[in-house]
């Protein structure tokens, strides 16, 4: 079980780092964002080896259990992190997306991690794709939430003139609607293939591409939203503290397909049922 | 005793309407200043017009009189009715008007308190006056005073700081909305003196083009040509506030010149592209009400001191240093202007002589004691009438010169000349 070892070496880095990420949102030294960062990365690597260390052992994408999800989520969002942060220099973003990723990960550790065999009707290579698909979809909306939080603070900061050293070490409203729009755009493509690969993985499996289980009905939720909000994006020019308030949404109700179908409706895709 | 006079209106005390009517174009400032100075009673004279403040200055004898020449002309030269303006208009005289260039020179009396192009404007009168040979030996050095005090208030205050931070700062709060400036437009409305700098660190931070928008359309077309940029009419603003990213705007209206309706319906038409907006004006020109419109963000000079971090207490405690050190310069001009009456300075003149005189005899008689009574009294007369004899010219030339103003410049040579002031 040495992905278990490499999954709490994960936690202890995610702890530290969002310890560093938050003392910085607190005190604003470059310094503590330095070390969130790297903290952050040292974690992300030993979540790499956990998932890779997962698979070897279980023979199967660790994606099957709750659990597993949840790690494989929270993963996904540290990751989405760091390539956006690549790009625009958000440490204090890092801030927002830290605390996300550790209690996915700490709600993770409170799940049995034991390996369950994979029922026969989930052993296919659609699995890997779909939910892979899904949760970088996912993720990369989470970045948007985050990017949406920040959004309103700044937006709020500037409005009501109290541009201290917070509204200082926030990005600038503009790219941080760029984030918005980025992550949009690259999100709603994914989440859509998650969805499509997902109907046609139902056919195979169960028979039929749609069959209006909790899981898939949210989904259509989730995706209508966003498609919305594409579409407002672009035709209508909402942008800004619109778009910002629909990530923020957005993202809820990405959380409630996730989470609130598994845990609270009964359904096929639900974990309770299959793999408590 | 020649006296300085000042008639003039400025932001405080006229509306908009009447300061564009009475502004001179600068081009035009000769002709205007030949004009001035066929004033009967007025011997020097300097025009200062900038977008807030018109203002005559001029050396009389008669006061009373030169009022009312300097009213009349003001009026007369914009096809103005006297009392259409009398009551915008301040008169200052003697001390009063020292006081005044004092202040107005270290941009005290400004709109922006401590808004650095006033002196300049300030130079640029005062270089045309002087080439069209309308100033004199006093308001020569009334304002080459001037100049060095608002040098000594720039340098010995921090007021001049408070107008570039508070340009800093608006372009570091664009650049919180807009991420960089790069590519992005700014509309000038009106040509008020804070503007211009607001606009040039703008340039500097990447702005690419610069509209102004002016109800004289010369001074649109002059600001827009320092920044190589657009003049529009002033009627046009609206239609460009579809195109541009910042707006500052001071033009000194009475009334907001932008309100929130208008500013709604543009901001649905710009498909919700945000647009800040800096009021500058005092009264403002823009409603405040506009700052609650989504993705309309508006600061005016008071909030752009405060993001400045010039707290109240420290903009009174300089406002009051820069205050104290313009007292002690009018207490010094005042002094050396009366030390120029003639009369008194006749008086140290021939005491002074007399006094070499007196002492030079004496030496004389205590080496000669067999002179006897008759001849000390004929050298006496002698030594006394070769002083007057030597006087008379000069003294007839100050009396004389005493009648135009020229006779100050006799009297401070006088004076530097026998060194009449170490008393």
């Amino acid at each position: 079980m040495i992905n278990v070892f490499f999954f709490k070496v994960t936690l202890v880095l995610y702890l530290a780092g969002t310890v560093a990420y938050l003392i910085y949102l607190l005190f604003m030294h470059e310094r503590t964002a330095w070390a969130g960062r790297l903290l952050l990365g040292l974690g992300f690597l030993s979540h790499c080896l956990t998932l890779v260390m997962r698979y070897i052992e279980a023979g199967h994408t660790p994606v099957v259990n709750l659990h597993e999800s949840l790690s494989f989520f929270s993963w996904a969002i540290v990751g989405s992190f760091f390539i956006f942060h690549y790009r625009y220099r958000v440490d204090i973003m890092g801030a927002l997306i830290s605390p996300l990723a550790l209690l996915l990960i700490i709600w993770a550790a409170t799940l049995p991690k034991a390996v369950i065999p994979l029922p026969p009707s989930l052993r296919s290579y659609w699995l890997p794709i779909h939910t892979t698909f899904a949760f970088l979809g996912n993720a990369i909306f989470a970045v948007a939430f985050c990017s949406g939080v920040m959004y309103l603070i700044q937006e709020r900061l500037v409005k009501s003139k109290r541009v201290g050293p917070l509204s200082k070490r926030l990005p600038s409203l503009e790219v941080l609607d760029e984030i918005n729009y980025r992550s949009l755009t690259i999100g709603f493509p994914l989440l859509t293939i998650g969805i499509v690969t997902g109907s046609i993985w139902a056919e195979y499996a169960w028979g039929s591409y749609w069959s209006w289980d909790p899981k898939e009905t949210w989904s259509m939720i989730t995706w209508l939203l966003y498609a919305a909000l594409l579409h407002q994006r672009l035709a209508v020019g909402w942008r800004r503290k619109k778009a910002a308030i629909m990530a923020i949404v957005g993202f809820g109700a990405i959380l409630f397909t996730f989470l609130g179908v598994n845990l609270l409706l009964e359904g096929l895709h639900s974990y309770s049922e299959w793999f408590r | 005793m020649y006296e300085v006079i000042l008639i003039g209106l400025n932001h405080r005390t006229a509306p908009l309407e009447i300061r564009e009517r009475i502004s001179f174009p600068e081009e035009d400032l000769t002709l205007y200043l030949k004009r001035l100075s066929n004033l009967p009673s007025l011997t020097e004279g300097l025009i200062l017009s900038t977008c807030n403040r018109v203002e005559l200055y001029g050396i009389a004898k008669n006061s009373e009189g030169v009022v009312n020449e300097l009213k009349e002309f003001l009026a007369h030269q914009h096809n103005l009715p006297l009392p259409a303006i009398e009551n915008t208009l301040y008169i200052l005289k003697g001390e009063e008007v020292v006081r005044h260039i004092f202040r107005v020179a270290s941009s005290i009396d400004s709109m922006v308190v401590g808004e650095p192009q006033i002196l300049g404007q300030l130079k640029r009168a005062y270089r045309l006056a002087h080439t069209a040979r309308t100033t004199g030996i006093l308001l020569n050095k009334l304002f080459h005073k001037a100049f060095s005090v608002a040098k000594r208030v720039r340098t010995e205050t921090s007021i001049g700081n408070r107008a570039v931070s508070v340009s800093f700062v608006a372009v570091e709060l664009a650049k919180k909305i807009f991420g960089h400036l790069e590519g992005r437009e700014v509309l000038i409305i009106g040509a008020g003196e804070m503007c211009e700098l607001a606009a040039q660190y703008l340039t500097r931070g990447g702005v690419k083009k610069v509209i102004v928008s002016n109800r004289t359309w010369e001074r649109a077309l002059n600001l827009a040509e320092k920044f190589n940029g657009e003049a529009i009419p002033f009627t046009e603003f609206p239609n460009s506030l579809l195109r541009v990213d910042i707006v500052i705007s001071s033009t000194g209206s009475p009334d907001f010149i932008l309100r929130k309706e208008v500013v709604s319906r543009i901001i649905k038409e710009r498909k919700h592209r945000p647009l800040f907006f800096i009021d500058i004006a005092v009264p403002r020109d823009i409603d405040p009400q506009v700052n609650s419109i989504d993705n309309i963000y508006l600061y005016d000079i008071d909030d752009l001191q405060e993001v400045a971090e010039v707290n109240v207490k420290n903009r009174q405690q300089e406002a009051r240093k820069a205050e104290d050190i313009v007292a002690i310069e009018v207490e010094k001009f005042c002094r050396w202007h009366q030390s120029l009456d003639v009369f008194p300075t006749i008086v140290s003149l021939l005491q002074k002589l007399d006094e070499i005189r007196a002492k030079e005899l004496q030496k004389t008689l205590s080496s000669l004691p067999q002179l006897s009574e008759k001849e000390r009294a004929a050298l006496e007369k002698l030594t006394n009438s070769i002083v007057k004899k030597m006087l008379h010219d000069p003294i007839t030339l100050l009396k004389q010169t005493n009648k135009d103003s020229e006779g100050v410049l006799y009297v401070d040579i006088v004076k530097k000349l026998f060194k009449l002031d170490e008393e």
